[in-house]
């Protein structure tokens, strides 16, 4: 059954799509494959679940989203427009001189961007410093990270997990969009993570596992089982398909950090409709 | 100023100066460790703050990548380990800390050839390379355990990122009357007139001698102790250029990289002399006590009066 709030939450990712196929079309750049795979993933964290406030992003008690696979910045800008933070007519200087909405992401550009990413890897540690910084001052915020399943070949992803439950750290929450492919090729070619369940498990954290990352409603119920996870950092893995929403970018290595043709670009908004 | 018995490390100004400054109430710290911490003495700190320090085990990269995210609440952080081994994250330094500007002090003990014995893999020559690189950080190498200490305190009270380099040999203490440290400012420990003499780190002890030794032969040296490396104080250096005529640099590191290799860029568009630059040449270390292998790499008293004769010898043609 399709409710009502999920009908809204249809459309606010259909705009986000359409934002970040703009965004990339109009700098000629940028990574549309892995943003549009994340994209229920984020719209239904910042309508659902992030503790927030866009008319005040500098809230000492808000939740940190950090967003570790910091080339989805057109996902990230788009997120941040459709709340509130930007106006959408500021999307349109992405990757343009003199804007703030960088390449990749830059902490502070604009407020609501809480790191600076670009290179793998390094968001789970920074975001277990917030969590571990928040618990020293007794807050209970929480912090989600959102990763990619190519970045789990980086080694410091496991220095943070095995370091997160060692500290015994929860309201810590890995996001992990297992879309299949990264920059060359398939991820199983390029060097396979599986078991990634299994691996995070052993590291001594809560995991579900096999979310379709494209399913509003299971994505915001595997949200929502990670927030409440207590004594234990939590990780959701969503399988996702790369470039969802327009059908040949879908599962596509082509379309991870490729723009798209003049042609590419008409088919792709006639296939999202606004 | 002239060397007197005392001898200490400069890595033991670490815990106590933290514990001081957390008692002070003057600043909020976090200090994160890579198992490493009885070594460059921020453990001293985990004994009063348990609650405050956290430890990551032997994990550079997150350690230094999560120091950013507490620097990212406000907390003012100290992450500590051996020079070679904060190397080992530099592009986590450059990510999580330097690009984000975020108030993060690394202090990195054992740096430098003058770790001795253990040889080539613990030595880090090249570590004020990798962190002058760094856009947004400022960088320091204190000469004895007295500035140390008053270069911690002074990082602490700066915002932004810091590298100071501190050493695991007992080494004479200079500032018997006290530290006079100043962010960015030379400090003009000899006055001379015929050439100066720059160091940082152990050198400016070594300099201070060199400058005694070159006096009996008639020559006089001023010794300028430049202990923050970025920014460096290019207006003492012109200053020294215009008025002594020239330069020798003298440093506890690679000698095409360093400390050198900046003053050598400041004045060739401020005002270019004859220098010369003692160092460690184009090679990594080895075993030895800790004065051998200075001895090994020239970084001696004898060194830099050598440059200081043949500088001179440049001036007079």
């Amino acid at each position: 059954m399709v409710t009502v709030a999920q009908t809204d939450l249809q459309s606010r990712t259909r705009r986000i799509r359409r934002h970040i196929v703009n965004m990339v079309y109009g700098a000629k750049s940028g990574h549309i494959g892995g943003s549009m795979s994340s994209t229920e993933i984020l719209t239904v964290l910042y309508d659902r679940i992030l503790k927030h406030d866009p008319a005040n992003p500098a809230w000492a008690e808000r939740d940190r989203f950090i967003m570790s696979k910091g080339h989805c910045t057109p996902l990230q800008y788009a997120i941040l427009a459709e709340f509130g933070y930007i106006p959408v007519e500021e999307l349109s200087t992405f990757r343009q001189k003199g804007s703030r909405l960088q390449g990749h992401s830059v902490l502070g550009k604009p407020a609501g961007v809480e790191n600076s990413a670009g290179s793998l890897g390094m968001g789970l540690s920074f975001g277990l410093g917030i969590r571990l910084g928040m618990r020293l001052r007794g807050q209970d915020s929480h912090v989600y990270v959102l990763m990619g399943d190519g970045e789990q070949q980086e080694g410091q992803v496991w220095e943070a997990a095995m370091a997160a439950a060692h500290h015994h750290v929860d309201h810590l929450v890995a996001l992990i969009d297992r879309n299949g492919i990264q920059n060359d090729d398939f991820t199983k070619n390029t060097m396979d993570s599986a078991p990634l369940e299994e691996k995070y498990r052993a590291f001594g954290w809560e995991v579900r596992t096999d979310v379709d990352g494209h399913d509003l409603a299971a994505v915001e119920a595997a949200l929502t089982w990670a927030r409440d996870v207590r004594g234990k950092p939590a990780c959701v893995i969503f399988n996702t398909t790369k470039g969802k929403g327009v059908s040949f970018m879908e599962n596509n290595p082509n379309f991870h950090g490729a723009p798209p043709t003049d042609e590419e670009y008409v088919r792709a908004m006639e296939e999202l409709p606004a | 100023m002239t060397a007197v018995q005392t001898t200490a490390a400069t890595r033991d100004a670490l815990g106590p100066t933290l514990v001081r400054l957390q008692q002070s109430g003057a600043v909020d710290l976090v200090v994160v460790d890579a198992d490493l911490g009885k070594s460059t003495t921020s453990r001293k700190f985990k004994d009063v703050y348990p609650e405050r320090f956290f430890t990551f085990g032997v994990a550079e990269q997150n350690m230094i990548s999560a120091a950013g995210g507490f620097a990212s609440l406000g907390y003012t952080v100290f992450a500590s380990s051996f020079a070679v081994f904060v190397e080992h994250a530099f592009d986590q330094l450059r990510m999580s800390i330097a690009q984000p500007r975020l108030n993060v002090k690394v202090v990195a003990s054992h740096g430098g050839v003058s770790t001795g014995e253990d040889g080539a893999s613990a030595q880090s020559i090249e570590d004020i390379a990798l962190f002058s690189s760094l856009p947004t950080f400022k960088v320091g190498v204190p000469a004895d355990v007295v500035e140390a200490e008053a270069m911690i305190e002074a990082a602490a009270k700066d915002s932004g990122p810091w590298y100071i380099r501190t050493g695991r040999p007992k080494i004479p203490v200079l500032y018997t009357d006290g530290p006079r440290y100043q962010i960015g400012k030379a400090d003009t420990l000899r006055e001379g007139g015929d050439l100066t003499i720059v160091a940082c780190g152990l050198l400016v002890e070594r300099a201070l001698r060199a400058a005694d030794a070159l006096a009996a032969e008639g020559v006089s040296a001023r010794v300028l102790n430049m202990a923050t490396i970025r920014p460096l104080d290019v207006d003492a250096l012109e200053a020294a250029a215009r008025e002594t005529g020239a330069i020798v640099v003298a440093e506890e590191h690679l000698v095409h990289t360093g400390l050198g290799a900046m003053v050598a860029q400041a004045l060739a568009t401020r005002h270019p002399v004859p220098m010369e630059f003692v160092g460690i040449p184009d090679r990594y270390g080895e075993s030895g006590t800790w004065d051998q292998v200075l001895e090994i790499m020239g970084l001696t008293s004898q060194g830099v009066a050598d440059a200081a004769r043949k500088v001179m010898a440049r001036k007079r043609r």
